[in-house]
């Protein structure tokens, strides 16, 4: 395992995937194409682009002015934090790769992920220079920052959408009536889990009751 | 082997159990006197009002035992008390710090056009000529008298005929303005306060609440029956509950029969401060997580101790240095706030001791000190400040006398008393803000997040920053442009040189 960290030609491939990120914001319809199909893209880049994702927001909750992000430190907990965004995209991946899968979706589930963290590359992109900027502006020029999150948001969700129909070798219609479809599998897995979780709970919760009544016999 | 297991089974068991089972959660006692912070949370605070005395009839000496009192006035020295049930208004006169006595007692007034006695007077006022002007609901109708009660004039029903002809006139609750001008507030009038001219001429409604209406309320009028339609509340503006004139010639106007989601969206509000056009110019401008701190006091309004609901606000007073403070009759507190808005002490309760209500109706200042008039336990409160509650004042007061040095050191003896007052480290900022330290004025803010305010420190540091560094900040600039300018142009040489033909002999 440790003798692929080694190897230097591996390492230049995934610079080179990393470097590839860089093109495929900008091209998103070649880019994505190319991501999967000539094989330019890395599972290594993919997940460092959700990394340095996770961590820019991690990073931005302490160094961004206060003007802009305000945390009650009392309650965050890091884990539920990073959580919230692991859980939604893996839900969205999982969602889109069953879908898909079913009506000609050409992508593999592995596919899907590398696609959307590649999507996700503006976010560290813009929010990093922007935390630091965040901290040289006042209230009157609090513009620029929701403007350039709001840049960020839609240049994301541009190029997602550009990237999920790469993938998937679909129309653009299709696509966007799968991506709304996607949405609704989301929903249904949400609520799978909720219902799993609370029988779990309960069943614990019986022979927790259960234990408690036979030590009090004891 | 096997017992070992047995025994960590058993172990691992009892470990679980005990972690579900649910800690009893020990009910935490409140201090008497608390304030909101920047998240909402309620942080204990020591007082900054103490209950000086309370007055019960027995204590006044009254003849009569006071009966459904609704109405407390100061004025200079004198607090009156409108002993409604009993049609009189009573004249206490502080003599000492701690000692109310009565001074005069008003039943009767002389040579008035119709009845000579009072009938449920609910509100008193004196003008600056001294003539008093009292509210005498149960005759419809405004009383001017001299200083000695002798008739005047009278303000009867508004000739208005949006007005049902057929309800009689209610004054409840009167200011008077310096020209004496009357404002009153009549029960079943909601379109605002009634506005008279010194002549008596009634010259129309001022300061109307925007009445509340919503599309889904709209849809369900249209298709509920007659009966339905009688049940439902009216789109009708809300009535004001008091008013208070402060010295200024603002009308602080308190209104307590609001819904809690209208309070909350900001369709409503429990306080408005009018001008003389009868705008609300109330500053909203507190720190808060969500917008600006909410001037209703009581942040959570979920029923506990046998009250819910959001606070219902009867009498509101304003001290000369603009911090205003209101009568919350649901659940017997006093909330204070500052000219910006933002929370001062919120204190008191419902109870039977001293320094909690039953149904508190009335409230004024006379100096600093504060009386209130308690409905159901017929008793008025009389509220001086602690040394803490002093300290607080004078620092506020210093600072708009100009004061910035002596008013910052104030305040760090206050957050000596209490770390958790947000006011105290928005005081000591501003105060180097006028000092001109931004550096260190930023540092307050921040603590408390108070994004105005840093923003306001930060341009002039910024400003500060770039003048001072003018010459560096150039040379980084204009690097930025050459180096990438050089380096392209050391590029094209080489590569002319690299290419050119002059070099191809040589070789």
């Amino acid at each position: 395992m440790f003798a692929s960290l080694t190897s230097k030609e591996n390492w230049q491939r995934y610079l080179k995937s990393l470097k590839y990120s860089l093109y495929v914001i900008t091209h998103p319809i070649d880019g994505f194409w190319d991501l999967t199909h000539e094989r330019r893209g890395s599972y290594a880049a993919a997940n460092t682009i959700l990394f340095l994702t996770i961590l820019a927001r991690i990073l931005s909750l302490r160094y961004t002015s206060f003007i802009f992000i305000q945390v009650y430190w009392e309650e965050l907990n890091i884990l539920t934090y990073i959580l919230s965004i692991l859980f939604p995209l893996a839900l969205f991946v999982i969602g889109n790769w069953a879908l898909t899968t079913l009506f000609d979706g050409k992508g593999r589930l592995g596919q899907v992920y590398m696609a959307t963290c590649y999507a996700l590359t503006p976010y560290p992109l813009i929010h990093f220079p922007l935390m630091i900027f965040s901290n040289f502006i006042t209230v009157d020029e609090a513009e620029f920052y929701s403007t350039m999150a709001m840049i960020a948001l839609i240049w994301i969700a541009f190029i997602g959408i550009f990237g999920m129909s790469q993938v998937h070798e679909y129309s653009f219609g299709k696509n966007i009536l799968f991506l709304v479809a996607t949405v609704f599998a989301m929903l249904v897995m949400i609520f799978i889990l909720m219902l799993f979780f609370s029988m779990v709970s309960q069943g614990v919760a019986y022979f927790i009751s259960l234990g408690k009544e036979m030590l009090y016999r004891m | 082997m096997r017992k070992t297991i047995a025994r960590l089974t058993a172990v691992a068991l009892t470990a679980v159990i005990a972690a579900c089972t649910p800690i009893t959660a020990e009910a935490k006692e409140r201090s008497y006197t608390y304030n909101y912070d920047y998240w909402g949370d309620v942080q204990d605070s020591p007082d900054l009002y103490s209950v000086c005395k309370v007055f019960t009839s027995s204590d006044l000496k009254l003849d009569k035992k006071l009966a459904n009192p609704q109405g407390l006035y100061v004025h200079d020295n004198s607090v009156f008390i409108c002993d409604t049930g009993n049609n009189r208004i009573i004249e206490l006169e502080r003599t000492a710090r701690e000692s109310l006595s009565v001074k005069n007692i008003i039943e009767e007034v002389k040579g008035a056009p119709d009845v000579n006695t009072l009938s449920g007077p609910t509100d008193i006022a004196i003008s600056v000529e001294g003539n008093i002007f009292i509210a005498d609901k149960g005759n419809s109708r405004i009383l001017k008298l001299d200083k000695d009660l002798n008739f005047i004039m009278q303000f009867t029903k508004p000739t208005d005929n949006t007005l049902d002809p057929k309800v009689p006139f209610a004054p409840n609750k009167l200011v008077v303005d310096t020209a004496e001008r009357v404002y009153c507030i009549a029960t079943g009038i909601n379109k605002g306060l009634i506005k008279y001219e010194a002549d008596g001429e009634f010259s129309g409604f001022v300061g109307a609440t925007p009445a509340s209406y919503d599309f889904v309320q709209f849809i369900w009028k249209k298709i509920a029956s007659q009966e339905q339609l009688a049940k439902m509340e009216a789109f009708v503006p809300t009535e004001y509950d008091n008013i208070y004139m402060d010295g200024d010639g603002f009308i602080y106007a308190c209104t307590g029969s609001v819904a809690e989601e209208d309070l909350k969206s900001g369709k409503v509000d429990a306080v408005r401060q009018l001008n003389l056009l009868g705008n609300d110019i109330l500053v909203r401008n507190g720190v808060y997580y969500d917008g600006k701190f909410p001037v209703y006091g009581d942040l959570y309004m979920g029923s506990g101790g046998g009250y819910s609901g959001p606070s219902y606000f009867s009498d509101v007073t304003c001290f000369e240095n603009d911090i205003y403070v209101c009568l919350d009759k649901n659940r017997g507190r006093l909330f204070s706030y500052d000219d910006q808005g933002k929370m001062v002490f919120i204190c008191g309760g419902n109870g039977h001791m001293d320094g909690y209500f039953r149904k508190p109706i009335g409230l004024d200042h006379m100096g600093y000190d504060l009386f209130v008039l308690d409905q159901l336990d017929c008793a008025i409160t009389m509220f001086t400040q602690t040394d803490f509650g002093a300290k607080v004042f004078e620092a506020m007061d210093l600072f708009d006398e100009g004061k910035y040095e002596e008013s910052q050191a104030v305040w760090e003896k206050v957050i000596e008393m209490n770390g958790n007052y947000d006011l105290a480290y928005i005081g000591i900022g501003r105060s180097y803000l006028r000092q001109k330290d931004y550096k260190t004025a930023m540092e307050y803010f921040e603590l408390k997040y108070d994004a105005d305010n840093y923003s306001k420190a930060y341009r002039q540091y910024r400003k500060i920053w770039v003048e001072e560094h003018i010459v560096p900040i150039v040379i980084v600039i204009l690097l930025l442009f050459l180096i990438p300018l050089g380096i392209g142009k050391y590029k094209s040489i080489k590569y002319e040189f690299e290419t050119s033909d002059a070099f191809k002999y040589n070789n």
